[in-house]
């Protein structure tokens, strides 16, 4: 999967919690939570979704890196790769 | 319960000498005349003014360089800012709203995260007595236009950021409001039309500002809350109330001199104002403030990298650290932590415990409202803990159990084990004065002789030992993450979409947040339920009413089942929900 392909899965991800996103307002170098309305519940149920949809485990402890969609995409490459 | 469940304390459990240690002497002996008068009154014209007792106090004696707040932000230095700073920089505040001509008791909304300016702004107000209305950066227009209509508001401080999402196209929906104050949210200045600069009104503004010459009674803070029914509830609170946070941040969160507290509410809710902003302050201790969201690893971080002694948190927090696992707490230190509270929804007794096993401490659970200003009963740190208890009142709160019968009278219940309406007995400081252009619904908050209980909503019952257990909500509002939600203001906003003929919202049941919100609604004649659709609602609502109200869930149905009439009958979609029995349905009209 390319980069392109997982910047997708994580904006479709993010947009069935939060459909109200604008997805090309969203700035990917910019904290994701300062950008859009996210409470835990919706942060913990993207990154749950985005578990499902690519299985990538996303253990607790990488959660605080995971700021911006940048930060998303560039993880989940990095283990999508070294599967 | 089981005896062996009890988590009992030792003096070994003891790394300071509690506060409240003697549980029948000190309610004894306990007045609020006499906890006021260790307060310094000081507003110049014998009153008492919150600012002056929590700011001015201890900026005007050896505390004065003490760091007050330390302000905690990702990716950026902490900011620490002193007993004295806090002081000067209020007063610079007091003297922006004086130059805008705003009076005392006229309206001053905050609508920002947990930033330095968002303190200042509160406290500064409070010593220019105006009345403040701190509101959760995560509501939507909605929420934020139908509570500075309903406080009229004159003054919005909120940042550039959120301003242009979520009130520049809905202010001319608040005809009330004149000045708006804007804090950069990347630092340097703002320049939007129909804005003021903060940073700029601030440096032009004198460091001088004499206290405003409030009184007990004068109304100081303004926290919505929701209810079943109708418009969210202003509730009023006065200056006064500052007794109370004295009181109960000695007793419930044994703040002593040296004590590095962290509360982690945000100040849009009582906590957050009560305890994270005013009591703190009033004790002289340092406080941490966390601009950022929850996150397992950085809490632990701080608890341990501040030295945190106190912490004040909520159960869907410790709940998320439960389930982050235990693996990430070995990894820290925690030496100095020495008391954990926490309060929003009961604590479920596995949290209880896990603080035990896993931090070294119990989870210390209280209770109190945003009608009640402070904390009224409270597990603290020299008693034993029943796992899953509220705890025992403190000093100067009487609680009882009573049978609230249809004709709004109320009969008191004695015998222990008895499920009733939680009341309490009027009279402590930080009593709600009403709310807000609504004599009558703060009337039915009152019964008995003298109308001398207020009447909780909250259904509970009291065991032999004098320790009360929450049961639920006699109403229908929704406890979500320890935030109460109004079903109306949900169904609402959920009403105004085209598609929609009929909403029932509803609280159901969650591990994580205690209960999510979930919407059932029907479609008008030529709309089909869709996922097209679903998601469409689901933007609507948040767009409306922001993340931390809108549903989590939305369902179709062909119709809502009303009462004959005609209210949607939300217990009867819950009851449906959780495959319960559904209880007598002979009101129906569509079953």
């Amino acid at each position: 999967m390319n980069e392109t392909e997982i910047r997708t899965t994580a904006l479709t991800t993010l947009l069935s919690i939060a459909p109200e996103v604008e997805a090309d307002e969203l700035r990917g170098d910019r904290p994701l939570r300062n950008q859009v309305d996210l409470d835990s519940m919706d942060w913990l149920n993207f990154l749950l979704g985005l578990h499902e949809k690519l299985k990538v485990d996303i253990p607790e402890a990488d959660y605080a890196r995971l700021i911006t969609l940048d930060d998303v995409v560039a993880y989940l490459q990095k283990k999508l790769g070294d599967a | 319960m089981d005896a062996s469940s009890i988590i009992r304390k030792t003096a070994a459990d003891q790394r300071v000498t509690p506060n409240f240690v003697d549980f029948a002497g000190e309610r004894q002996r306990f007045s609020w005349e006499a906890a006021g008068r260790e307060l310094s009154g000081a507003t110049g014209k014998g009153g008492i003014n919150i600012a002056a007792e929590a700011v001015e106090r201890q900026a005007a004696g050896a505390l004065r360089s003490k760091t007050a707040f330390r302000f905690l932000s990702r990716g950026k230095p902490a900011r620490d800012v002193s007993f004295g700073e806090m002081s000067v920089l209020t007063s610079r505040f007091a003297n922006v709203l004086k130059g805008l001509g705003i009076g005392c008791g006229e309206r001053v909304f905050i609508l920002a995260g947990r930033i330095p300016e968002l303190y200042i702004a509160v406290l500064g107000g409070l010593k220019h007595g105006a009345v403040v209305s701190p509101l959760f950066s995560a509501f939507g227009p909605e929420p934020i236009a139908t509570r500075v209509n309903l406080g009229a508001g004159r003054v919005l401080v909120t940042t550039d950021a959120l301003y242009e999402r979520k009130v520049a196209k809905w202010r001319d929906r608040m005809p009330t409001l004149e000045h708006v104050l804007l804090v950069a949210e990347e630092g340097g200045g703002t320049s939007i039309a129909g804005t003021l600069d903060l940073a700029t009104l601030m440096a032009a503004a004198g460091d001088a500002c004499e206290v405003a010459p409030t009184g007990a009674e004068d109304m100081a803070l303004l926290h919505f809350t929701s209810g079943t029914t109708g418009t969210p509830k202003g509730a009023v609170h006065v200056h006064g109330a500052v007794v109370t946070h004295y009181a109960t941040g000695r007793y419930a969160l044994d703040l002593h001199a040296d004590d590095i507290f962290w509360c982690t509410a945000d100040p849009g809710w009582v906590t957050g104002t009560s305890y994270g902003i005013i009591a703190p302050l009033l004790h002289g201790v340092t406080s941490i403030i966390d601009r950022e969201e929850f996150d397992a690893e950085r809490w632990y971080g701080i608890l341990q990298d501040e030295g945190v002694t106190v912490w004040y948190t909520a159960p869907t927090a410790i709940r998320m650290l439960m389930k982050a696992g235990a693996e990430i707490p070995r990894k820290y230190r925690l030496p100095q932590l020495r008391f954990i509270a926490s309060v929003g929804e009961p604590l479920n007794p596995e949290a209880v415990r896990w603080g035990k096993e896993v931090l070294g401490l119990a989870v210390h659970d209280n209770w109190w409202q945003t009608e009640t200003g402070g904390i009224m009963i409270a597990n603290t740190p020299a008693f034993d803990i029943k796992p899953g208890s509220m705890g025992r009142p403190l000093p100067g709160i009487d609680a009882a159990i009573v049978r609230h019968h249809e004709d709004g009278t109320v009969t008191l219940i004695d015998e222990p084990d008895v499920e009733g309406e939680l009341v309490l007995k009027r009279g402590w400081p930080s009593m709600f004065r009403g709310y807000l252009n609504n004599e009558e619904r703060y009337r039915k908050c009152f019964a008995g002789p003298d109308n001398e209980w207020y009447l909780t909503g909250d259904l509970a019952k009291r065991d032999a030992d004098g320790y009360f257990w929450f049961v639920g909500r006699a109403d229908d509002v929704i406890k979500s993450a320890g935030h109460l939600i109004g079903p109306f203001e949900v169904e609402s906003a959920l009403m105004e979409h085209p598609a929609v003929a009929e909403a029932g919202v509803i609280g159901k049941p969650d591990p994580m947040v205690g209960e999510v919100v979930k919407a059932f609604v029907s479609l008008k004649h030529g709309f089909e339920a869709s996922e097209a659709l679903r998601m469409d609602l689901l933007g609507h609502a948040r767009k409306r009413l922001g993340a931390a109200v809108a549903p989590k869930e939305i369902a179709f149905l062909p119709s809502l089942p009303r009462t004959r009439s005609g209210k949607i009958m939300r217990r009867l979609l819950k009851a449906r929900e959780l495959g319960l029995p559904e209880g007598d349905t002979s009101t129906l009209e569509t079953a």
